[in-house]
């Protein structure tokens, strides 16, 4: 056992780390809201390969493993930043698994492809992530996965985490049949479990990220002249995100590794680890934003841009209740299947 | 390199220790246990040390197998998997480490080859009537006489205290000082005029007891550390206990209500399995058992790379003693009015498993440091608040 990233690990999280605290700030976050999308960002995370090095080195990639991109996501959630990496890496691993589509233009950064987490219903989908600002998305149609474009097809949705997603509208003769049956849909299975293993990661971002400042909030603000963090009501609700930040961290962190170490539990370890990495970092964001006082219902605060992500970039899937229930699905088979 | 393997070697020993178990605990054994609520026995004591298993982490000189604490988390993973009765080996291990650590030569050479032997038992003396959290607060008195101690005083859920050899005294021998620099600790023999030990019934079914000391003589030789330096001694006691946590009783409990699950009927001819609502709940404890077993990993791997988990300990014992207690009542309200079906009737789901572990879960949240006391440890050491009020 070992906790410890590899050295190219540590370079790779102080890479985007540095670049988020000088390119994703409050303000800059702030400026790129409501539409999530800030593109000036979205050049410079492309330019450290963000999206090649999700898929293998035979498919034009650097061939990264799902740890090494769960590690980044977690230093994009941290800085709440604006762009929408972990869909064009699922996506482009979804690209790389099914073989066929335009993965040259993905890698070379010329097209961005997302995905639609549920399948398309009455030839539409809807809060698609990303789908506001990318040229395509990957949808199930029944038992196919098409390559949608997007353009002139979609209707931006604002919303609570000012995320740029949309509402899609299929048009089926315009999409590109990407495969069928049961072995694209395995294909497209595999890329919604990547989607929540980085998204998990990024979950505990936000929740390690709202937790810090909380605590530095409390320990800044005094009431009955002491500091407010010194008083149990509040502390110890803090001490219980904490484990429970460390605990989603560890659980998301177990998920990504498992993707090549113990890949028969990565489906069940990718549903229960977003489930608890939301549930952990809905709890830590409310808990840090309700301590700042009437400070925390003040936009002008940044715990507001953790407290509103939290829920928004994990319900934009679904709510934690169906995630177990999906988790259930790989570790029990389908409800009602013979046992 | 991050790697959630705990390695051959952990693995090797736990293989070792399952095939032990499923031998050792039988039954009649697991049976005895539930009902006298005692977690010791002697057999199970003797058939454990002569595997050599008594202090696998103690070194060969000492009668140990110098056991690394991810080969120890992988073995205490499966005793506690199975309810194995280790508290009262586990007491006289923690204490026999700290007159290792901080006893006189003397007193190594009395008491380590017994306990290490499987010979004696040793229990804790920290609590009393009216100090248990705040356990330097202790009135349990010493007074010096000659070459001996006179104790006088109550130690309250001294487990183990009716069948213990010795026990492992805290006790105050400065009123005037400040608390903690007025506490002495005693490793004082139990069979001898003075001591009594009454049984003390708990919710779980253990049993534990209230020991009383009436001029009790103890001669100085069984102190352990200096006079009034006994908060010390005690902090030496405290530091094996970093990976302590209940995440294997959750992943049982969570096996026992899959099973349930599976196997029950219900009216209308379904299997409790197939409802969404019971997956999902289900699910839920799942994904806290795994986090209170990576929590309590982390805290064995930070220990084996000699990393001190200060605040990482405290969150694998908190989070793993109220995820259990979360899930154990969830869960037994989940199974109904069958639910409240105990051990001892024949037809209880799952042997009665869920509601025992409902009762047991209550204790976890307390002994050991209460989930408060773990909150405040947290918020100190881990996000540098200050000092809780």
């Amino acid at each position: 056992m070992d906790l410890r990233p590899s050295p190219e690990q540590e370079q790779l999280i102080e890479a985007f780390a540095s670049l988020y605290a000088k390119e994703s700030p409050p303000d800059r976050v702030r400026a790129a809201e409501p539409g999530g999308f800030d593109k000036a960002l979205w050049e410079r995370v492309l330019d450290l390969g963000v999206v090649a090095m999700a898929v293998g080195e035979d498919a034009g990639g650097w061939g990264a493993s799902l740890l090494d991109l769960a590690l980044i996501a977690e230093q994009q959630g941290r800085a709440v930043a604006a762009v929408p990496i972990i869909e064009a890496q699922a996506a482009a691993r979804f690209l790389e698994r099914i073989g066929t589509g335009p993965l040259a233009e993905v890698l070379a950064g010329e097209r961005l492809v997302t995905l639609a987490l549920r399948p398309a219903h009455h030839g539409r989908a809807t809060m698609v992530p990303a789908a506001a600002v990318a040229d395509d998305a990957v949808v199930v149609v029944g038992d196919s996965v098409v390559l949608a474009p997007l353009v002139d097809r979609r209707t931006p949705v604002e919303n609570l985490g000012s995320m740029p997603v949309a509402d899609v509208d299929i048009d089926v003769a315009a999409a590109t049949v990407l495969g069928s049956g049961p072995a694209a849909l395995a294909a497209f299975a595999a890329a919604l479990d990547d989607w929540l293993v980085l998204t998990a990661a990024a979950l505990v971002g936000i929740g390690a990220r709202g937790l810090e400042i909380g605590v530095a909030y409390v320990k800044e603000r005094r009431a009955w002249g002491r500091p407010i963090g010194s008083y149990q009501g509040i502390a110890h609700r803090l001490a219980d995100s904490a484990a429970a930040v460390d605990g989603a961290r560890l659980l998301a962190w177990e998920a990504a590794w498992s993707a090549a170490e113990d890949p028969g539990r990565l489906a069940e370890l990718a549903a229960m680890a977003f489930a608890f990495a939301h549930e952990s970092a809905r709890d830590a964001t409310y808990r840090a934003l309700h301590f700042h006082g009437g400070y925390g219902f003040m936009m002008e605060y940044d715990i507001q841009l953790y407290y509103r992500r939290a829920r928004a970039w994990a319900t934009v899937f679904a709510e934690p209740r169906a995630v177990y229930e999906r988790a259930a699905d790989r570790r029990y088979g389908s409800r009602g299947e013979p046992r | 390199m991050i790697d959630f393997d705990l390695g051959a070697e952990s693995e090797a020993f736990r293989a070792e220790a399952r095939e032990f178990l499923a031998s050792v605990m039988t039954p009649e054994l697991e049976e005895r246990v539930y009902r006298s609520g005692v977690s010791h026995d002697d057999d199970y004591r003797t058939q454990l040390r002569d595997r050599g298993w008594l202090a696998p982490s103690w070194p060969v000189e000492w009668g140990g197998q110098g056991r690394d604490p991810l080969e120890m988390i992988a073995f205490s993973e499966e005793t506690q998997r199975v309810h194995a009765p280790t508290y009262g080996i586990g007491t006289t291990m923690m204490v026999s480490k700290v007159i290792q650590k901080v006893g006189t030569d003397e007193l190594k050479r009395e008491i380590l080859p017994r306990a290490l032997g499987g010979e004696i038992i040793i229990v804790l003396g920290f609590s009393e009537p009216e100090s248990g959290s705040d356990v330097a607060s202790a009135k349990c008195r010493a007074v010096r006489d000659g070459d001996e101690w006179l104790i006088n005083g109550q130690k309250m859920f001294t487990t183990n205290g009716h069948i213990g050899d010795y026990v492992f005294l805290l006790t105050r021998t400065n009123p005037d000082a400040p608390k903690h620099k007025g506490l002495t600790t005693f490793l004082v023999p139990m069979k001898q005029p003075g001591v009594e030990a009454q049984g003390v019934f708990t919710l779980s079914g253990e049993r534990t007891n209230i020991t009383f000391y009436n001029d009790v003589r103890v001669p100085d030789r069984y102190r352990i550390g200096e006079v009034d330096e006994g908060w010390k001694v005690m902090t030496v006691s405290l530091q094996d206990e970093h990976s302590a946590g209940f995440a294997s009783h959750c992943h049982a409990v969570v096996e026992h209500v899959e099973a349930w699950a599976r196997t029950a009927v219900r009216s209308d001819g379904t299997a409790p399995i197939d409802d969404p609502d019971v997956r999902a709940r289900i699910m839920r404890a799942a994904a806290e058992a795994e986090v209170s077993r990576l929590l309590q990993r982390r805290a064995a791997w930070m220990d084996h790379v000699g990393i001190v988990p200060e605040a990482e300990g405290p969150m694998a014992k908190l989070f793993s003693s109220e995820a259990i207690e979360r899930m154990s009542q969830d869960f037994t309200e989940l199974l109904g009015p069958d639910g409240l079906r105990s051990y001892f009737d024949p037809s209880a789901p799952e042997g009665g498993r869920i509601e025992h572990a409902m009762r047991f879960s209550l204790g976890t949240t307390i002994y050991g440091g209460t989930s408060e006391v773990q909150r405040n440890i947290i918020a100190q050491r881990g996000l540098g608040l200050p000092k809780p009020v």
